[in-house]
């Protein structure tokens, strides 16, 4: 089915991009069909330890909760960066599927449209 | 064939705007459709008439300024993103309470929904970051 597909592949709170491409995807779901991926350590967006209290920034991860009742549903990762961080999905903050590389070829082959971030 | 433009990274540290600003001469130049370029994330700085390059560098916000008024394009910058990097129309600037305007010419801001119309509308989204 076609949709668009939204790829996080930065850590979050060193820079911007994370939450700004969390609002894109949150935006798109008003729109249209929306998958979200993670990718290398972009998997850190949704680490389920967060607190940015020490940071002095507002924690937007927290945001990432909201997904579902946006209708964003299709949530994806990569086996072999959660293997290659020591990290399982019981540590992310999130319910998601991680998917082998050829499922993420499809995952990306089968989007209308792609945005990365 | 219609394509839509992306630019999400900026001008002070990037190649992204002067590469996208090429990407789309060629596609006008080889005859399809181009109507809406999108700036977001740090993109929008493109979009700051304040940007004074070196004299020997090339000036990409006017650049873009001049093709997008030349080709009639939508040089869509993203409201979030530019209030946040302190790029505001006369409007904004007014809204919230600020001095001075730096939005250039041919650019407008719009809101983040445009970005999925955008992408949502084209054959092909190229995106520059």
């Amino acid at each position: 089915m076609s949709h668009l597909l939204f790829i996080q592949q930065t850590p979050p709170h060193g820079s911007i991009v994370g939450q700004e491409g969390l609002d894109a995807c949150l935006m798109g779901s008003a729109f249209a069909d929306c998958a979200l991926l993670f990718l290398g350590d972009g998997i850190y967006q949704i680490s389920g330890s967060q607190d940015t209290q020490p940071l002095g920034v507002k924690d937007y991860s927290v945001s990432y909760g909201a997904l579902p009742d946006y209708g964003v549903s299709k949530l994806y990762c990569r086996v072999q960066d959660l293997e290659a961080r020591g990290l399982s999905l019981a540590d992310l903050s999130m319910p998601l599927e991680s998917l082998a590389d050829d499922a993420i070829a499809q995952l990306i082959e089968d989007a209308a449209q792609v945005l990365t971030f | 064939m219609i394509f839509s433009i992306a630019v999400f990274a900026g001008p002070q540290n990037s190649a992204a705007p002067l590469s996208a600003l090429r990407f789309a001469r060629a596609v006008i130049a080889a005859g399809h459709d181009l109507t809406r370029v999108f700036f977001y994330h740090d993109g929008v700085s493109t979009a700051n008439l304040l940007n004074t390059p070196p004299q020997d560098e090339p000036d990409v916000t006017q650049e873009w300024s001049e093709f997008g008024q030349q080709h009639q394009l939508e040089l869509l910058v993203c409201v979030a993103s530019a209030l946040r990097r302190g790029i505001l129309d006369q409007t904004e600037a007014t809204r919230h309470g600020k001095a001075a305007a730096n939005l250039a010419a041919g650019f407008e801001i719009a809101g983040l929904g445009q970005l999925i119309d955008v992408a949502l509308n084209a054959d092909r989204l190229v995106v520059f970051k």
